[in-house]
This record gives structure tokens, sequence and C-alpha cells, in this order.
């Protein structure tokens, strides 16, 4: 996984609240058996018209908002679907930060898994940074995870809390299935105490 | 001890190792495998020389975007084949087992699980599919997971999980005629938001919980996700051993009276605390349908779409306007005046065999409106034999229903059964975001009982006032 130490770079304001993983990344791109190439199809629906042309003033595709790396919504956004694709199409888009007053659980996981920093601030600061990011041009932040704070050096500076574990890993950049094979024996300790139910095991037998 | 809650028991019966500083280690019990989720993370696992620690932990069936049409015919659609073909070729490599397209288990993962008897109480259960809280029905701390959790559990049957919080929905009274489990899971997504419950497990508890079958608990608990929440959990009582007993997969002779008595065990102690309490007036529900993009935009079918002015604040409110904009309605339109061009009838909501009874008890003797297309797509093979035996699909048939093979079909449409453009369509489901069923597709969740009501009159029709044939 990508570590995730320091960040700096153009908001782009998405201001709406329960933006769902359906919008995100549409059901017709989960097809894909590979973990790339879902930028392109990042809120599909909102940015292009059933033809396939670009709608022309989603606020992602606005020339002012070129190159954002960092994405700030309203409440509750990643909600519904479990897919991971979401997360892959933020981050291959080339956002590295979502900033929102909260995040669907599955959603915040998966970001995690993927270097991608969610971070929560409270809905006053959120309404704050969308102001800024839609009047000034250019407008950028920096996220430090190591000092859990969010600063714009025009004035904004906010801090944001998060599990010692998962900031952690983020900050190194640690495969979390391999800190799990460190527990190998106490894995096996609890296996041998829990044995599998006799009637599955006929299940491979078809 | 001091007194614990099901979800704690369940938790801490499945604790590997808590270490200072990391997330508590869980053991799961089930893993279920789908193939929309799934391809990454077994390439994760052949890129790292990992294997499946646990296969016959493991379940795998097709279910999110095989067609629905007879299961002769190829699929048409080649990214759709090519996943069915990695999940096969997966199984295979790694020894999982697979209830594959022309299985006879073959259903939706979440309707399987229950009826195969692999889901049963007091286990830990996770799937790349959000919707896995719905097997917390049995008392199981289920939840959903992402693709590269699917390959961690894959990798080490466990999960650094950080515990959550917990909620009770306490339930007073009994449920009223035509007011069903998906009225309930509507009516307290619409109280509670769909964020109401985000970082919490809930627990159902009250009579009129307690008053429900496994079918319709298994709906509740389906859609606790719509609410936010990481699981949703029922203890286990006499419902659900009646139904999980002589089951294929559950345990027999000895071992099952071993296992009731343990399941008998996972109750809330009297006098253990949640983090939060909610009550819920059952004489408050109504058959209830959706009118905007989340399933908290809900009203009852007697009530009109909510006025713009009846939003306290500003998000919401402008979240209802462009739900209206998109849903192409008016505020103050009575719902019973909406008219709908679909009706679905399915999905791991809504479509095992109880829900099939009841939508065929409305439509018998009935005939679908001419300007509607129906159909019922039933959880799993099982489900649609079972309601064959019953003739259930001759009721559906003669009434004018499309009675289908089983699978996701339109909840998600990544098969071909998709709403076109501007179809409003009455549909059992959880989920009516915005293209969700089809691009320029308008959702309105309802009972399958509505539904069924809606495929007949062709507009919303409450179902208390229904003539039964
Ligand atoms: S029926 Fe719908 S919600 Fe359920 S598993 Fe399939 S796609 Fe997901």
């Amino acid at each position: 996984m990508q570590a995730f130490r320091e960040h700096t770079g153009v908001v782009v304001p998405l201001d709406r609240v329960n933006v769902d993983t359906d919008q995100i990344i549409p059901k017709q791109f989960l097809k894909r058996i590979e973990r790339t190439g879902f930028g392109e199809f990042l809120f599909y629906d909102w940015r292009f018209s059933g033809d396939g042309s670009k709608i022309a003033d989603f606020v992602l595709d606005q020339s002012r908002y070129q190159g954002a790396t960092i994405l700030i919504a309203g409440k509750n956004f990643g909600c519904g679907s479990s897919r991971e694709h979401a997360v892959w199409a933020l981050a291959d888009f080339g956002f590295r930060v979502v900033i929102a007053s909260s995040f669907a659980d599955i959603f915040a996981n998966n970001s995690l898994k993927n270097g991608l920093l969610t971070v929560r601030l409270a809905e006053e600061q959120v309404t704050e940074i969308m102001r800024r990011a839609k009047e000034r041009e250019n407008y950028r932040l920096t996220i430090d995870l190591q000092k859990l704070r969010v600063d714009d050096g025009q004035g904004f500076s906010a801090a944001f809390a998060m599990d010692e574990f998962s900031r952690h890993c983020l900050l190194n950049g640690l495969d979390d299935i391999g800190l799990t094979l460190q527990h190998e024996a106490a894995i096996t300790a609890y296996e041998a105490q829990h044995p599998v139910r006799p009637t599955m095991k006929n299940i491979l037998a078809g | 001890m001091p007194p614990r809650t099901l979800f704690q028991k369940v938790w801490d019966a499945h604790v590997v190792t808590a270490h200072d500083g990391q997330s508590p280690l869980l053991y799961i019990d089930l893993h279920l495998v789908h193939e929309v989720t799934s391809p990454q993370a077994f390439d994760g696992l052949r890129a790292n020389g990992r294997r499946v620690r646990q296969p016959v932990r493991t379940v795998a069936t097709v279910d999110h975007n095989i067609p629905t049409t007879p299961r002769g015919l190829p699929i048409i659609d080649p990214i759709a084949a090519r996943q069915i073909e990695a999940l096969q070729k997966n199984c295979r490599d790694f020894g999982v087992p697979l209830f594959d397209m022309d299985s006879a288990e073959q259903g939706i993962v979440h309707v399987i699980g229950p009826e195969l008897g692999i889901t049963l109480p007091g286990m830990t259960i996770v799937c790349g599919d959000s919707h896995t809280s719905t097997h917390g029905a049995f008392g199981s701390l289920a939840f959903g997971i992402g693709t590269s959790e699917v390959e961690h559990v894959l990798a080490t049957q466990c999960l650094p999980q950080k515990k959550p919080k917990t909620m009770q929905i306490e339930v007073r009274g009994k449920l009223a005629e035509g007011v069903t489990a998906k009225d309930l899971a509507l009516g307290i997504i619409g109280q509670i938001g769909t964020d109401g419950a985000t970082g919490y497990v809930i627990e159902y508890t009250g009579e009129a919980v307690r008053g429900l079958s496994m079918e319709g608990r298994m709906t509740l608990c389906n859609m606790s996700i719509e609410a936010g929440a990481r699981a949703g959990m029922i203890a286990p009582d006499e419902t659900t051993f009646a139904y999980a007993q002589g089951r294929r997969f559950a345990p027999k002779g000895k071992d099952w009276d071993d296992a009731i008595a343990s399941w008998r065990l996972l109750a809330t102690d009297p006098g253990a605390k949640y983090d939060r309490v909610i009550e819920i007036n059952a004489a408050m529900l109504a058959p209830f349908v959706t009118w905007g993009t989340n399933p908290g935009m809900v009203v009852a079918v007697n009530a009109r779409v909510p006025e713009l002015q009846s939003f306290t604040q500003e998000a919401d409110r402008r979240a209802a306007e462009q739900a209206l904009t998109y849903m192409d309605l008016k505020p103050g339109t009575p719902i019973e005046r909406i008219a709908v061009d679909r009706v679905f009838i399915g999905s791991c909501t809504n479509s095992r065999i109880e829900d099939l009874r009841a939508a065929a008890r409305v439509a018998r003797g009935h005939r679908v409106n001419p300007k509607v297309r129906a159909m019922v797509v039933p959880g799993s093979q099982a489900i649609k034999h079972a309601a064959e035996q019953e003739g259930l699909d001759r009721v559906f048939l003669e009434a004018g229903f499309e009675w289908r093979e089983s699978g996701c079909s339109m909840c998600l449409g990544m098969n071909p059964d998709i709403l076109q453009p501007g179809e409003r369509c009455a549909s059992t489901s959880n989920r009516n975001f915005e293209g969700r069923q089809g691009r320029g597709g308008r959702t309105h969740l309802v009972s399958p009982m509505m539904a069924a009501a809606a495929a007949v009159t062709g507009h919303f029709t409450d179902i208390r006032k229904w003539k039964f044939e």
C-alpha cells in the first residue's frame, strides 16, 4: 500500500450529501476483473450524458479544478454498496484525500486499504472549506497525517482525529495481511479450539 | 462477568488476539464470495504466493451479473461472462466450493447461506457485499467488506476490526395487517436517516421483531446497512431453530442438540447496556413507499410527496430538491397517484418464498395493468422450485408477470434486466439510488405486496384496502 504522510493539493468541492458508491462508480464498470483503469469512469453518470458526451458544468471537469487531488463533500460520503471499485476509481483519478463530515464505514475501511485518506471534520469546517474552494481560484490544502492537521496557509487550520492503528498503517504503508500473519500461532490455536462443523466438511464433495 | 449484549457475546467468542495499539483480530467463521468483488482479491493471493487458508469456510456462488433468462442460454455480455469464468477458475485453483450457474443450490449469496443451513446463530460472517447484514437475522455478526478485506479473509480467515458501538432498536407493539418487515425497515430508516446507525451494530428487539418469521427478520436485518449500520442482529429463538433444523449443512443429531443449547445463551443478558437505544412504535407504521433517491426518503402510501419547506436543514432541502428533479415528482403529489411502468419483485431483501407467497396472494385472480411490465425473480433455484411446487409460478404467469431464473437481476441492473431512462419502477429491492436499476431509472422501494398491487392497478395502491380474491 502507498504510504501517506503529508499531502498538498488543489481542492474540488462536491457539494452533495449522501454521495453513494453507485454514483462514484456505476455498476456497468464493475465487471472488470482488474484493480486499475477505473478513474475514467468516476462519477460517470454525473460527468457523461447517455450518449457518452461530457456534461460541461460538472465540477470535476471544470478547468479551475483540473489536477485536484483533494475532494470535499457533504455528510455520509461513500454510503451504499461495499464496492472497493469506488475507492479505486477515486485513487486512479488522482485523489489522495477525501474530506467530509462523515463517511460510511465500509467506504472508510476500503480507503484505508488503498492509501486514500478520509478526513472527518465538523460540518461547519466542511462548509467553510467548501466555500473557500468555490470562491478562491486554485485553492489548496495541506493535510499532515503526522500532526493530524488540515491547513490552507490562508487562515484556515483544523485538527482531525484518526485511530492510532490506522494512522500507523497509513504512515508506513503497511500490508495488513502481513501484519495479521504475524499472529499465525494465535490463529492456529483458535482454529484448533473451533474446528469446522462436520457437516460443512462435505461441501467440497458437492 | 458483567451482563453482555448479543453482539458482545458473538464478538468476544471470535477475538483471536487483542494487542495494544492494534485493532482486535476477529476470526471469521464463514466467508461468502461472489463474482463481482472477488477477482482482484484472488489475483492478490496469486501475486503474493498465498493460498486460501480455509476453503471449507468459504462458499462461492454467481448471482450479481448472471442473466435471469433460462439457464441453458449463453451469456450475451462478454465482460460479465469473463467475470463468471474468472470466479470458476479461481474456485478451481484455490479449492473453494462454488454453487455455479447450473447448480440446484445457486442463488443470491444472502439467500442461499441461510437456506442451505450454512448460516447459523452465533457466527461471524463476511462477504464482499454490503447486504451481508442479512445473516444477522440468525444472531450472527455479519457484515459487508471490500475487496482488500476479501483478500485478507481468504488469506488469513481473520480480519482486524475496530469494535463498533451497539444500538438497540426496540419495536413496541405488533405490526398491523399489510405492514411487513420491509415497511418496518423503511420506517426505521425514515426515522433515523441513512447515516443514523453509522458506526453501530443494531440489535432489533421487541414484540414486533419477535413476531417476525425468519424471512421477515432477514428482510429487516438486510436493510440495516441502508441506515448506515455495520450489521443488524436479532437474538436466536424457537423461530430461528425451527427454520435451521434439518437444513443441509446444519448440525445433526447430538451436535444439533448441543448447538441449540449454546445458541440459547446468546440472547442479551438482562441489564446489559447499549450505546444507544431507539424505540419504535409499531402502531405508527404503515405500508411505505420511497419518493426520493435514498431509502430514508420515504412516506406512508396514503401520504404525499413532502413539501420542500418541511426540511429544516439546508443540505437536506437541497438533497430533496435534487431527488425530486431526478424522480420527476412534484411536492404535494399523493403517493397513490404516482403511476409505474415497471415492477420488480426480487433481490436479497424480498425474494424468499414468503415474499413470493405474499405477492402471489395479491396477484391471484388479477391481471397486470397493460401499461406495466412486471417481473418476479426468485432469490434462489431452491425458492424457484418450491414456488413452482406450490403453483405460485402459475399465479404470476396467469396474472401477466414474468417468472425468471434466480439472481440479483434488476436490484442493481448489472445483467440485462434494467430500467430504461425515465422509467418508474415499484421495486422490492433495497436501494433507490440514482441510476441503481439503470441510468435515468426511477426506483420506489416497497414491500412485495405493495409491488404486486402496483403491478395490477398501475399506480401505488394502499394494500390495506386490497380486495383479495
Ligand atoms: S440482490 Fe441486490 S443488494 Fe442483494 S446481493 Fe444482489 S445486488 Fe446486492
